[in-house]
Order: C-alpha cells, then structure tokens, then sequence
C-alpha cells in the first residue's frame, strides 16, 4: 500500500511517499522498518505503544490499534501531531 | 629539557574542540591552538533535542548524539568523521517488552553518554529518561539494558514514576567508570540516589550516607535523594564530588559519608546548583555554578548575577569568579551537563547557558568571554582535543 510519510521521518525515505506491504497496521510499519531500518522505533516504542505524537489514518479515519486490519489498496497517512514550541 | 620541549609540541599540535548540545540542535566550535578563536560547525540536526554530544577520547573520532524530536522517539546517532557524516544506531537504547497487560516503561530520551575504559574499547554507556542505563559494545551501534536495575524491583522503587521527576523527566547521569578499574562504576539517579558497582554492573549499592534531602522525608531512602551532578577527580579516582539537590558534597573513598562543602559558599549565595567541574590534575580544585534554589526554585544566577565559584582546598572555601561576565540582570543558568573543562595548562573552562550563550575562559576562571550567543536553550558542553 501507498504510505504518506511526515516531513520529520523523510530523512529515511527520502520522498514523502513510500510503498508497505501488510494485512495489519503492525504489518505494514514492519514492512516499513525492513525497507527503512529504524523508522519504526520513532513512532512506536518498546512496549508496542504508539508514540504520543504520531498518529495513522487509513481511509480519513485514525486508526489507534497496531493490529487493526488495513485494505491493501487504501492510503496509509502518517500524521506528526503538536507537540509545542 | 628535551622531555619538556616534546610535550610543548604535542600541546601545540592538538586544539580544542567544544561538543554543544541544545534543545534544537548541535554545534562544534573548533578552537585555535590559542583558543582565542573558534570556528562554528553546525547546526547539526536542526531541530532536534539533542541531550548529550561526545567524543571518543579513545580514537579521538567518534561523536554520539543522543537526540530526539517533539514527535518521534528517542535514538543515538554517531559518526567516524567529526561530524560530517552520521548514521543512526542500528538499536538504540530501549527496555526489554513486557507482555501483554503489563505496564512498561519505554525510553522518552537518552540522556546522559559516558565512554568506556580505556581497556574496552567500543564499550559506551547511556542513562536515560525514565531512569535507565544500557551499554554498548559496538561503539554505539546497538544498546542493550545494562545491570539488573532497569527491572530490579527495589530500584524501580527508588526511581519513583515519570511523575515523580524533575521537570523534564526523571533521569539517570553521572555514569562514572573508575580509570583504574572497569569494573568500578557510578551512577546517579535523580531522583533515586547515587551508586556504587564493584563487580561490572552486575550489583549496585546505594552511596547516600551523609546527604541531606529535602525537609520532612527520610534520608535514608534513596527514593528521596536528588544528586544533580556527580563527578570523579581525574588525578585521585578515590575523590568524588556532587552537587546535590541539597548542596555541594565531597566523598574521599574508601569513606561512604559524603561531607558538605558547601557550607562555606556566601550565605546570600547558597549551594544550590546543577553543574559541578573537577580540575584535571588538582583534585582540591572544582568549579561550580550556583543557582537560586530558593521559595519556588527559580533556576537562575542568584540576584541575577551570574558566576562560577571555585575551590583551591577541595571545598574549605570558595571564591567568586565573574570577570567578563554579565554584572546584573542576567536570568540565565546553566544545566548539570553544560559545564566542562579541558587539559589544557592553564586549565579552560567553558559553560552554555539556558538563554543559548557559550561562554570560555582560557585561564581556570578568572577571566571569562561570551564565544557564541543566540543558540537554542543548552543543555550539554563538552571539550575534546584533536590532533590538528
């Protein structure tokens, strides 16, 4: 699937769109982290959390659980949130 | 005579280098072999919090940054090069998973970055926000929790919760590594106290006789105690001094009550502060910074009048040392990693500021000038030498 990434994590893609494969959203960031070593740690913690500042739409609607299932052809939109000055 | 002349070339052939690391970024200033002069370098990482910059004393090449940013999580970046090309830690530091339902802790920011003994090369250590400590032996490229005390249940007591913190998180520093044994270490927690392994991290005991804390609770428990910053005499590694929460301390080991000597500070002054500077090769010379720790805890120059205090007698007394500094109306200070010294002979001492200045003296303090000014809020300062 199609990945939008945010302005802060372009340093690994180098583009703002980047392709994922995975039936979850667990899957896909994965899928991301093989082709992107790293990327997945800045916006996921140890304890499989979602970072507080990053947030994932699919489809216009915030996906907020790494194991919701993910349409192949929908957009995954990875959202850098405020976080103050 | 022929000794001397030797040594006079090899001070001559290496400069000074300043590792400056802020709340948007990190800067070098390389220094001439006078350091009157300093040639900027940076920004580095533009816009990310950059908590400490070091330099591998041991190869003289290898920086680490621990960095993060407001949206994304925290990682360690390194480069071979000085600066000119960095790659990110293949594993940076985090804690080990918990199973579902459990309650982890995950790494907010690596915070603190000590090097190795000489004798192992590519080992580094890192204390973290929650408190954490992890090791490398890779040079920097992949972490792994260090010791039992990340998960030990009696120091995750000590440590408290992130709300228990202070105000950017609760933190572990002041990792120290014994020059003449690997296996000797220090740590300090804040809060949670400061700590002794004799056996290579796999035991720590606490090292808190003889401090104070804050009215009303029990010294005895770590829980309590808040070491601001605590540092080892180069020259006499069984010398340790703090600057506490609750003043300025000294401990001559094998002794375990640490003395205060801060008591000898002016009254108007106090011995409150973060940064604290042993001189190289003079164990009874330290340098610190004082703060107003006083009603509401400002954080700033008592009075508005910033300077360093020095000790020439390990802390019998304290003279004050501001010349080129700012007179009044100063409201800054500086954090507990945001003072340094080098080697040099005459020892110089360099601070940044929580307004962004950085400042130098290249005569142990007596005399001090402003060599950068307009960075972001500075958090670490670190001095290396290079070969020119």
């Amino acid at each position: 699937m199609k990945v939008l990434i945010p302005s802060a994590l372009r340093s690994y893609t180098e583009s703002g769109w980047a392709e994922a494969n995975g039936a979850t959203l667990a899957a896909v960031l994965a899928d991301l982290d093989r082709r992107y070593p790293g990327i997945r740690f800045r916006m996921i913690d140890e304890q499989n959390r979602i970072r507080a500042h990053i947030r994932f739409f699919v489809g216009g609607v915030q996906a907020r659980d790494l194991a919701q299932t993910l349409d192949a052809n929908a957009e995954l939109i990875i959202v850098q949130a405020l976080s103050g000055g | 005579m022929a000794l001397d002349t030797e040594q006079a070339a090899q001070t001559a052939a290496r400069r000074v280098v300043l590792l400056v690391a802020t709340r948007k970024g990190a800067w070098l200033y390389h220094g001439d072999p006078a350091r009157s002069a300093w040639r900027t370098d940076g920004p580095h990482f533009l816009g990310h919090i950059i908590s400490h910059l070091r330099l591998d004393p041991r190869d003289g090449r290898t920086l680490l940054a621990a960095a993060k940013t407001g949206h994304l999580g925290p990682t360690i970046f390194r480069s071979t090069d000085l600066g000119r090309h960095w790659q990110e830690a293949e594993r940076p530091p985090a804690f080990a998973a918990v199973g579902a339902g459990a309650e982890g802790r995950a790494v907010d920011h690596t915070f603190w970055l000590t090097p190795g003994h000489p004798d192992e090369a590519d080992v580094w250590y890192a204390g973290t926000s929650p408190q954490g400590l992890f090791r490398s032996d890779d040079g920097g490229i992949n972490w792994a929790p260090f010791s039992c005390l990340n998960d030990d249940m009696l120091y995750r007591k000590w440590m408290g919760t992130v709300q228990d913190g202070t105000p950017d998180g609760p933190k572990l520093h002041s990792i120290i590594v014994d020059p003449r044994d690997a296996a000797h270490l220090y740590m300090a927690m804040s809060s949670g106290g400061v700590h002794e392994s004799t056996d290579g991290g796999k035991s720590f005991h606490p090292l808190i006789d003889g401090l104070e804390v804050v009215e009303g609770f029990d010294r005895g428990d770590a829980t309590f105690h808040d070491p601001h910053c605590v540092r080892l005499a180069p020259n006499r590694p069984d010398r340790l001094y703090q600057q506490n929460h609750c003043g300025i301390y000294r401990l001559d080991r094998p002794a375990t009550t640490w003395q205060r000597i801060g008591r000898s500070m002016p009254a108007e002054v106090g011995d409150i502060g973060f940064p604290l500077v042993v001189h190289p090769r003079d164990a009874d010379t330290a340098w610190v910074f004082p703060m107003d720790g006083s009603t509401v805890w400002p954080r700033t120059s008592p009075g508005g009048k910033p300077a360093v205090y020095a000790t020439h007698d390990a802390g019998e007394s304290w003279q004050r040392l501001d010349t080129g500094l700012p007179a009044g109306d100063a409201w800054w200070t500086v954090k507990r990693q945001a003072m340094t010294a080098d080697a040099r002979d005459p020892v110089g001492l360099y601070f940044g500021t929580t307004s962004g200045e950085l400042w130098a003296s290249r005569d142990e303090g007596r005399t001090w000038d402003c060599i950068a000014r307009h960075l972001p809020e500075i958090y670490a300062v670190e001095a290396a030498e290079l070969a020119v």
